[in-house]
């Protein structure tokens, strides 16, 4: 600059500082967290940094990742779903159900089961943007019909709590084949879900970032009225992403159906808590407007990472619960310093 | 004609809500390259009239005429097709979001890759940057989230983008009501800016002092009625203040004082 020039220069014509852009990426913090967890194990176990160790923790975090990536848009869209894990058992019981009581080939099974987790995800948005009750405790109920639907419908169908025998169904096979195969690297075999949890992460966060539907999730979840005020349709934006969970749940209900050809009417309880601490970590306020997909994934790996790590380290499981808390904790105390960063409204 | 056109005109406007009268027999004229002022207390009426140009809500009675043809407008949606943009003091902008996601926010542009379209963000950023910088707002990273901006600068996001979209008449809904001397006075240098540009601009305020230096005629409203009907040569700021800030009953109210002291 020459020295003639006198020119004050505008606080905002400054280049931004570059731990100003870090703080600014949702992801950091998680991706921060995710290199320490995966350093330490690797110092201290044998197994965490195999072939075989790999393939342990990534099939972990696969089914956890591919709902935490549909969580995470709707939380960005200001809203919460508990429905989620109790919906995982549903998807996979109307398909077990269909398929082995009703003898339909898995692929039509497949096919209700899909307009059934879209249309608890639809009941799910329309009732929250209609009545504008908290989707917390909307959701709240939705878990508690379904996870009582799951139970008497299956007892009520097979006389006990558990479907069995999808392997034999028709259309097994093929179906398998896309949802619950394995391929193999180094004679290792690695569960195919592991490439549905990559593909939905890439998939959702190019469409919540490039795309003019995310633009919308971001707006609404930020600030609904004046998201309205410039004419973007907030209310049909978050039925979408509530019927988005509701597909996440299909998804991960007929990968854990096909897999293991059985499925427990009582399972997934508590695996929503798990899905929004993921997405959380990953960087989602708890308010809406902000948060990453990116984020939300690797919030899951390090879930698949912790959870297993502790498994090659011998240590009691009891422990993860606690490092799990930690974690949840440490994470939501740097996503708030961030929002007040952001919200600092000043005059 | 050319020059300074009228753009918007209302020929004594009323409004009923219920058997409550808003307003009253109101009459206002925006001009192309014109700030028109609105000013009063709060309940004076100034939103009503407001909502009425906006399309919020519809006249009960008296003429709306935008380019000189009478119209009755359905929704801020047909304001806006016809070039009237409102900026609402509290609702400008999306605090979390980029500067550049705001300024596109319900009209992205996008481009085509293959059968997708997706948002043209180099495109975005790069027309927010300059609009921006033509109404005089440097910003060198249209990344960071507008809340971090100062309240004035936001104020100056939602102006930018209603010029940017074509508006031709700008309604501000008490721009500077929350803000310091600073700020306020950078939101006015906006309006001027939009003013040189052709805008018809409604300043909505109960501040006499933004209003006079901007403005080029004056509406006073009290309890729903107009008070007065002023071009910038017929009034003096001391006049407008003294108007505005009651007048003849504050010296009642100054003399009813003094008795009480004495």
């Amino acid at each position: 600059m020459s020295a003639g020039s006198t020119a004050v220069v505008p606080e905002l014509a400054r280049p931004p500082r570059l731990v100003d852009r870090l703080v600014a990426r949702p992801e950091i913090g998680s991706l921060l967290g995710a290199v320490l967890v995966f350093v330490f194990f690797t110092l201290i176990t044998d197994q965490f940094l195999t072939v075989k160790g790999v393939s342990n923790w990534l099939d972990d975090a696969s089914t956890l990742g591919i709902m935490a990536v549909t969580v995470a848009m709707l939380m960005i869209g200001g809203e919460f779903d508990l429905s989620t894990g109790v919906n995982t058992a549903s998807t996979g019981l109307v398909t077990g159900i269909l398929a082995t009581q009703a003898h339909w080939n898995v692929w039509l099974a497949l096919l209700v089961s899909l307009v059934f987790a879209l249309l608890v995800g639809l009941v799910n948005g329309l009732l929250v943007v209609r009545t504008g009750l908290p989707s917390f405790i909307i959701t709240l109920g939705m878990f508690l019909a379904l996870q009582g639907l799951n139970l008497g419908v299956t007892r009520a169908v097979t006389g006990n709590v558990q479907i069995s025998g999808v392997g034999a169904a028709h259309g097994y096979e093929s179906a398998g084949y896309f949802l619950a195969s394995t391929f193999r690297i180094g004679g290792t075999p690695f569960p195919v879900s592991i490439l549905w949890w990559i593909g939905a992460t890439a998939l959702l966060s190019g469409v919540l970032l490039k795309t003019r539907f995310g633009n919308w999730v971001f707006a609404a979840g930020g600030a609904p009225l004046q998201a309205r005020a410039v004419g973007v349709p907030v209310r049909s934006t978050k039925v979408a992403l509530f019927m988005l969970t509701g597909l996440g749940a299909w998804l991960v209900g007929n990968i854990n159906v096909l897999r293991y050809t059985t499925v427990q009417a009582n399972q997934g309880i508590g695996l929503e808590l798990q899905y929004i601490v993921a997405a959380v970590i990953g960087g989602c306020l708890m308010t809406g407007g902000f948060g990453s997909v990116v984020g939300a994934a690797i919030g899951a790996l390090l879930f698949g990472m912790v959870r297993q790590g502790i498994v090659f380290a011998d240590w009691n499981s009891d422990w993860f619960m606690l490092f799990l808390g930690v974690l949840l904790l440490v994470a939501v105390l740097a996503n708030d310093v961030f929002r007040r960063r952001a919200e600092r409204m000043r005059r | 004609m050319s020059e300074h056109q009228t753009l918007v005109e209302a020929r004594g406007v009323g409004k009923m809500y219920g058997s409550v009268k808003a307003l009253d027999d109101v009459s206002v004229t925006v001009n192309a390259g014109e700030v028109t002022c609105v000013l009063g207390d709060n309940g004076a009426g100034k939103s009503t009239l407001i909502k009425i140009l906006a399309g919020v809500h519809q006249h009960d009675f008296g003429h709306l005429l935008i380019g000189g043809e009478e119209v009755r407008l359905s929704s801020p949606r047909d304001a806006l097709d016809r070039g009237i943009a409102t900026v609402y003091q509290d609702l400008a902008v999306v605090p979390l979001m980029s500067v550049w996601r705001n300024f596109f926010l319900g009209s992205e542009p996008r481009k085509s890759i293959g059968p997708l379209k997706i948002i043209d963000s180099r495109g975005a950023r790069d027309t927010a940057r300059k609009a921006l910088a033509e109404l005089g707002i440097n910003l060198r990273n249209v990344e960071q989230p507008v809340g971090t901006l100062s309240g004035g600068e936001r104020q100056c996001v939602a102006i930018a983008r209603a010029v940017h979209f074509g508006a031709k008449v700008l309604i501000l809904d008490e721009p500077t009501a929350a803000l310091g001397v600073k700020q306020a006075g950078i939101v006015l240098r906006q309006v001027a800016a939009a003013r040189d540009r052709g805008l018809g601009v409604v300043l909505i305020t109960h501040n006499p002092h933004h209003a006079y230096p901007v403005g080029d005629r004056f509406l006073l409203l009290k309890r729903g009625a107009a008070l007065g009907n002023y071009e910038k040569a017929d009034i003096s700021l001391e006049e407008l203040t003294r108007q505005m800030a009651g007048g003849a009953e504050l010296e009642a109210l100054e003399h009813e004082l003094r008795g009480v002291e004495g």
